[in-house]
């Protein structure tokens, strides 16, 4: 699916003293079935305009198309509708909830849509197969490595099975073994066809081969290239 | 409608583990709000009961009770009296009654020493009340004295204990011959301390008592009623101490809820934050903590109210004991019966679980509605 910027702002904290232009006027196309990259140095604004991207907050001004839909300025109950089914987010910190499992947290997105158990259960436990997660499927969280929390957090990232696939500063916590995995893992779901959009201001990121589009942002703003 | 069902069965089964994966800091809130239950609801049914019991031991009292008066002081009552009295009409019945009060300098306590027909006593026989039993150490068969007006000593030998249904009124009874009782208080033959009467109807209490003293001006009678009333105020003024420890078990309460009310923790926040992002709904976030804690002040309820339960009518409410004895000396371990008033059940209920309900949910409300992009940070 095709998503589409035009003008967007996002301005934090508006007409307070610590009013904040994080975003500037950004335009861009997002093409579908690709790998594309934010690059840029730290604050730049790339976590802001991901997260508008994936409606986790909305822009000041400007409009986001999905697909032929308008997504900005919905309400929140259509956001939360969108968040579930076309967007899987990986965040920085992975952000899996500690002391439940790791199958557990893999199930939470779907247990909105009220699927059947064994189902959603199977379905799981396949994704963890696939991204060599079975030996530690029942371990809680906390007991995981970088590397296998990164994974936990795509297979929860996946289980709704979204379009698009969002990671932010995906390899800022690992290691280079593991950030070189996460790069194959990450070009393989691209051949799947899943749109991925990234953030990263790491050169093994926005260099690898993998990645089909490099847009590079600087004080809130893209750069032309 | 299955989706609907599924998806409440995962919301509470999630809501389960949350609660597990802080086990620590939910049996402690569940420990303190128990807590607080437990000393509202032993407040609560213990006075309900006090007045219950108490009511009970009026409905077996006299209608009315005939002193006499002499110079305005209660003085003892000839005993011819009771034919003039019998011969009212509408009275069913009338008793003679030799009564008093005797201090026990051993144990600084003060005994109700009194003539009954119900017992069949030979002059150095006493039937004791349970209290008297305790304080002095004496069971059935050993030896008991009194000192007389005059300060003489006799001995007695205690015949049996009453096992009076309600101990609040027998416990520091000793039930004693009529000679051994003139004898003590040098009383002499012809003379009573009170009378007591039945009347025929109920409503004609007050038309009896009025004929009372217009036949015999000397005497006063007491009705049962009147009686109700002295015995209502004793517990009111019990009460009020007892209400003092309603008030602080309410206040820990409020204190309670307001530092639930107050916020959540970051890491509340981020969960919540993470649930939505990943495509959980506002509702089903309320929903879950709705939950989560309803469980909790349910089960601290349930707890507090069972154990409030068991410590008023099984354990003679033990720890307001030092409350209610004041200067009895002779505290009665009485039983009290099991009673459960639904009305005061759903004030106690509401008065707990549902600000504890809404305390919770504002601060929760609060961060479900907030754009979930701080969890990005
Ligand atoms: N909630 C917020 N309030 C105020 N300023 C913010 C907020 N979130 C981010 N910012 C600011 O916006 C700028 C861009 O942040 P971010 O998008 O996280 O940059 P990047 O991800 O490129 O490092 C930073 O200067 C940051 O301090
Ligand atoms: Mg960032």
């Amino acid at each position: 699916m095709r998503i589409e910027l035009s003008n967007i702002e996002k301005i934090f904290n508006r007409g307070r003293h610590n009013e904040f232009r994080a975003i500037r006027d950004v335009s861009m196309e997002i093409a579908p079935n690709r790998i594309t990259c934010l690059k840029g140095a730290s604050g730049s604004g790339k976590t802001t305009l991901l997260s508008m991207i994936g409606c986790l907050s909305r822009p000041t001004s400007g409009r986001i198309l999905l697909g032929e839909r308008m997504i900005s300025g919905l309400p929140e109950r259509f956001l939360t509708d969108i968040r579930r089914h076309t967007f899987g987010f990986v965040f920085q910190r992975f952000n899996l909830i500690q002391g439940l499992t790791v199958l557990d947290n893999i199930m939470i997105p779907a247990y909105p849509l009220g699927l059947d158990h064994g189902e959603l259960k199977r379905s799981a436990k396949l994704l963890l197969k696939q991204f060599g997660l079975e030996r530690v499927s029942n371990n809680p969280v906390q007991w995981l490595s970088g590397g296998e929390a990164q994974r936990v957090a795509i297979c929860r990232a996946l289980i709704n099975d979204p379009g698009v696939l969002l990671a932010d500063e995906p390899t800022a916590n690992l290691d280079l073994k593991n950030s070189r995995e996460f790069m194959e893992l990450i070009g393989n779901l691209s051949e799947s066809g899943k749109t991925i959009l990234m953030t990263s201001h790491d050169p093994l990121v926005y260099e690898s081969p993998v990645v089909d589009e490099v847009v590079e942002m600087h004080d809130g703003q893209i750069m032309v290239k | 409608m299955k989706a609907f069902i599924r998806k409440q069965g995962f919301l509470i089964d999630f809501t389960l583990s949350s609660l597990m994966r802080r086990k620590g800091k939910n049996i402690g809130l569940l420990i303190v709000y128990g807590l607080i239950v437990f000393l509202l609801a032993s407040v609560m049914l213990f006075s309900h009961a006090l007045r219950k019991e108490a009511g009970l031991v009026l409905q077996g009292a006299p209608e009315i009770v005939l002193q006499r008066m002499v110079a305005g002081r209660h003085a003892l009552i000839p005993a011819d009296y009771l034919d003039a009295i019998e011969s009212i009409r509408g009275v069913a019945g009338t008793e003679g009654r030799l009564w008093g009060y005797f201090y026990d300098p051993a144990v600084g306590a003060n005994y109700t020493v009194m003539v009954t027909p119900d017992y069949e006593l030979s002059g150095n026989e006493v039937v004791i009340g349970a209290g008297i039993s305790r304080i002095r150490g004496v069971a059935e068969g050993d030896f008991f004295s009194l000192r007389s007006d005059k300060g003489k000593t006799y001995v007695f030998k205690v015949k049996s204990l009453l096992d009076s249904e309600s101990e609040l009124v027998s416990t520091d009874l000793v039930l004693i011959s009529e000679k051994a009782f003139r004898v003590l208080t040098g009383i002499p033959e012809g003379r009573l301390t009170d009378i007591i009467l039945k009347v025929r109807n109920p409503r004609e209490v007050q038309k009896v008592a009025e004929k009372l003293v217009a036949r015999l001006p000397d005497t006063r009678p007491i009705l049962r009623e009147e009686i109700l009333r002295t015995y209502d105020s004793i517990f009111a003024w019990r009460q009020g101490i007892v209400f003092v420890l309603l008030l602080g078990a309410l206040l820990a309460f409020v204190i309670f809820a307001w530092d639930k009310a107050s916020g959540l923790s970051a890491e509340e926040k981020r969960e919540i934050g993470i649930l939505k992002a990943v495509g959980w709904e506002t509702g089903d976030v309320l929903r879950m903590k709705f939950w989560e804690g309803a469980i909790i002040s349910f089960s601290a309820f349930t707890l507090g109210y069972l154990a409030a339960y068991l410590h008023v009518f099984y354990s003679s409410a033990v720890l307001f004991e030092p409350v209610l004895k004041g200067w009895s000396v002779l505290y009665p371990q009485f039983d009290l019966v099991p009673f459960v008033d639904g009305l005061q059940l759903a004030t106690l209920f509401f008065f707990t679980v549902f600000p504890y309900t809404v305390a919770t949910i504002i601060p929760i409300w609060q961060a479900s509605i907030t754009d979930p992009d701080a969890i990005m940070r």
